[in-house]
């Protein structure tokens, strides 16, 4: 066990997965001399030269489209949006021919691709640095989605995007990047479509993801002192979701609150609370809560703490179910 | 023999001008528009090949004749014919070696035919039975058809990156129009061409339409221009005129074969049909328009000129006239006698390993 960054560990990802395939790529803005803007491709291209990981212009629906060209010669992309505000540009490529190429041509071309962009709020960026686009993604059939919350699992979530036959969606918790945890990047664990228990508790399940899980576990903890258990689940896998594991836990629990930083208005949120509602309907105790950002844009820096759902705000969700 | 200026004479047109949108820089011709030479005729294929590149000029126009027949059958869903860019699309595509790859856009069933694609596979995509087309572009070197506009040309370029870092010698060919050449993915496509020295040809067919907005209310400038920008050749070529597409093509293959790079290629042509089925050109545009650009038929020139070499003579033509005439009903006989796909292939082929709800909505549908 060492302690490792989460971008010590996406690096490690990276630099596994180019040592293990010589048919992975990995190019993007700024991820070549200068190893990225969060340093998550650092010493890659020096490790293993400049035909395998390279800087492109600014250039995102040519980054993301070149993937396409490059799938179809047989070439594995991992590419990044700078951040993901800037994933924009890439949209129609994404939406139009990455999530739908294996099903226009019928299952013959694979779209082997993994697009990482650090995603979220909570490092008092400028606009348009601090945005949550899953919704966009989950939405667009043909697309995985993933998020880790910790080191580890983001290790294991970006190698299993590597090496998944179908595009997958990584969006990097920014404001965790540079959180510590004592980990063994080797060990097993749950695959993409798996959601996972991070805390146990009885009393109430906290569905959440990305740099939120880390605040659900705080929240946890204040609840624990006051007697009430709640079980945090960290969803990591946004599309496909676990909802086997959301109905076990809602019958287990009885009561849930969904946690997440992107607008409420349909944010993941409101997916998690439709799926409880047909699976495990007949064992609510309470309505379902939810603790999400605003339906505004992501605001300036000086109130992103009122934006961001805070251990507060998800403790009283907690508290006010188990009430009810 | 009928003069390309025959029709215009008819009725009642002294002189034939040239479409607007060829103004400007002078293309490169080897053949007038009466299919007098005008440059080294000489592009490399023995007669048996210009015949076969005529041959295809004139299936490729049959058969793009019966798709509006069929489309107005309700046979397929909406068509966008291609008649008067013969010359631009096989032109182009006979220039293309084996293991050079095609990213076209939705309007290049003449290029297809050249490359091998089962005429009656593309069109089950305008039969509405699948989308991007169900032949296999592995081994058609032929992408799905391709409807986001511009979107194609930087798969081309992606996947000469891809030849490039393979060391492979190839290159890929995309096709569009002058209206992508509007479109933002031209120009990163362009841009990351140029940077990576990728072995592609940038392959615009300009027919003067995008829809309803002629190529002026595209762009000040010309296309063709942009090259130089982006830091590689570009090349203006008169799109009806197949020897000088033929010619320019292979020079940009023959460049990108050498490691030198992309080439953008304008090609000056005329979309003498409707955007679509769906479109009715006589909102925006003139009837004397498209009459004046009938003067500059590529096919006519062509079948002038090899008839002029000996090449061709009337009887060969009725010949094959008969038989294209076989081959277009064979390919409507079995366009329309396709059913439509199972029902479960709507959820084949999403993902390699469908996710348990897609299962579920499968078993919701088979089980009615």
């Amino acid at each position: 066990m060492a302690e490792i960054t989460m971008v010590g560990a996406l690096n490690a990802a990276l630099r596994d997965a180019l040592r293990e395939d010589d048919r992975v790529l990995v190019f993007g803005e700024d991820v070549g001399r200068s190893g990225g803007v969060f340093r998550v491709t650092d010493g890659l291209q020096a490790e293993f030269g400049e035909r395998r990981v390279f800087d492109t212009p600014i250039s995102e629906a040519g980054i993301a489209g070149a993937a396409v060209g490059l799938s179809f010669r047989g070439w594995r992309s991992v590419v990044e949006m700078q951040f993901d505000a800037f994933s924009y540009p890439a949209l129609e490529q994404i939406v139009d021919h990455v999530a739908k190429m294996r099903e226009r041509t019928r299952g013959r071309v694979d779209m082997p691709i993994t697009i990482r962009m650090p995603a979220f709020g909570g490092i008092r960026g400028k606009e348009h640095h601090g945005e949550s686009p899953e919704t966009f993604y989950v939405h667009t059939a043909g697309l995985k989605v993933v998020t880790p919350s910790n080191p580890a699992d983001a290790y294991r979530l970006l190698r299993l995007a590597i090496a998944d036959p179908d595009p997958v969606i990584v969006l990097e918790p920014k404001a965790r990047y540079w959180a510590k945890q004592d980990a063994d990047l080797t060990a097993g664990g749950p695959g993409i479509g798996e959601g996972t228990v991070v805390r146990d508790g009885d009393g109430a399940t906290v569905f959440t993801y990305g740099a939120m899980v880390s605040r659900c576990l705080e929240a946890a903890s204040v609840l624990a002192d006051e007697g009430v258990a709640a079980r945090v689940v960290d969803l990591r896998s946004l599309s496909p979701l676990d909802t086997s594991l959301i109905a076990r836990c809602v019958r287990e629990t009885g009561r849930a609150v969904v946690v997440h930083e992107a607008p409420k208005t349909l944010g993941l949120g409101a997916e998690v609370t439709a799926r409880i509602v047909e699976e495990a309907f007949d064992f609510l105790e309470a309505p379902v809560r939810r603790v999400t950002g605003y339906d505004v844009p992501y605001p300036p820096a000086a109130l992103e703490h009122h934006y961001l759902p805070s251990v507060e705000r998800i403790a009283d969700a907690v508290r006010e179910v188990v009430a009810y | 023999m009928l003069s390309a200026f025959d029709e215009q004479d008819s009725r009642g047109i002294r002189v034939a001008s040239e479409p607007d949108h060829w103004r400007g820089t002078e293309p490169l011709r080897v053949l007038a528009p009466d299919g007098t030479a005008v440059g080294d005729t000489d592009v490399g294929l023995d007669p048996d090949e210009l015949r076969a590149m005529l041959r295809w000029m004139r299936l490729a126009r049959r058969l793009d004749r019966e798709c509006i027949a069929l489309q107005r059958q309700g046979e397929l869903t909406v068509y966008p014919g291609f008649e008067g860019q013969e010359a631009a699309q096989i032109g182009s595509a006979m220039a293309l070696g084996p293991d050079d790859f095609v990213f076209p856009t939705f309007r290049e069933l003449a290029a297809a035919l050249v490359r091998g694609v089962d005429p009656v596979q593309y069109l089950a995509y305008h039969r509405g039975t699948w989308h991007g087309g169900p032949y296999d572009p592995r081994t058609t070197r032929f992408g799905p058809i391709c409807i986001p506009v511009a979107t194609q040309i930087v798969h081309a370029v992606g996947y000469a990156m891809g030849l490039a870092l393979d060391g492979a010698r190839a290159c890929s060919l995309a096709y569009f129009g002058d209206g992508s050449a509007s479109e933002g993915d031209f120009h990163e496509a362009a841009n990351l061409a140029g940077v990576f020295t990728a072995p592609t040809i940038l392959f615009c067919q300009n027919n003067g339409w995008a829809i309803s907005v002629p190529t002026e209310r595209q762009t000040a400038g010309e296309i063709v221009k942009r090259a130089e920008g982006y830091g590689f050749p570009g090349v203006r070529v008169d799109g009806n005129d197949v020897l000088a597409v033929y010619r320019a093509t292979r020079e940009a293959a023959a460049r990108a074969y050498a490691g030198e790079g992309p080439t953008l290629i304008e090609a000056l042509t005329y979309r003498i049909g409707a955007h679509s089925t769906a479109d009715d050109p006589g909102r925006y545009r003139e009837e004397d328009e498209v009459s004046a650009a009938r003067a500059f038929d590529p096919i006519v020139r062509f079948r002038s000129w090899l008839e002029g070499q000996g090449h061709a003579d009337d009887g060969l033509l009725a010949d094959w006239d008969a038989e294209i005439e076989s081959e277009v009903l064979a390919i409507r006989d079995r366009v329309i006698s396709q059913p439509a796909p199972p029902v479960e292939w709507m959820f084949d082929w999403t993902y390699a390993d469908p996710p348990p709800a897609i299962e579920e909505q499968r078993r919701e549908v088979l089980d009615g």
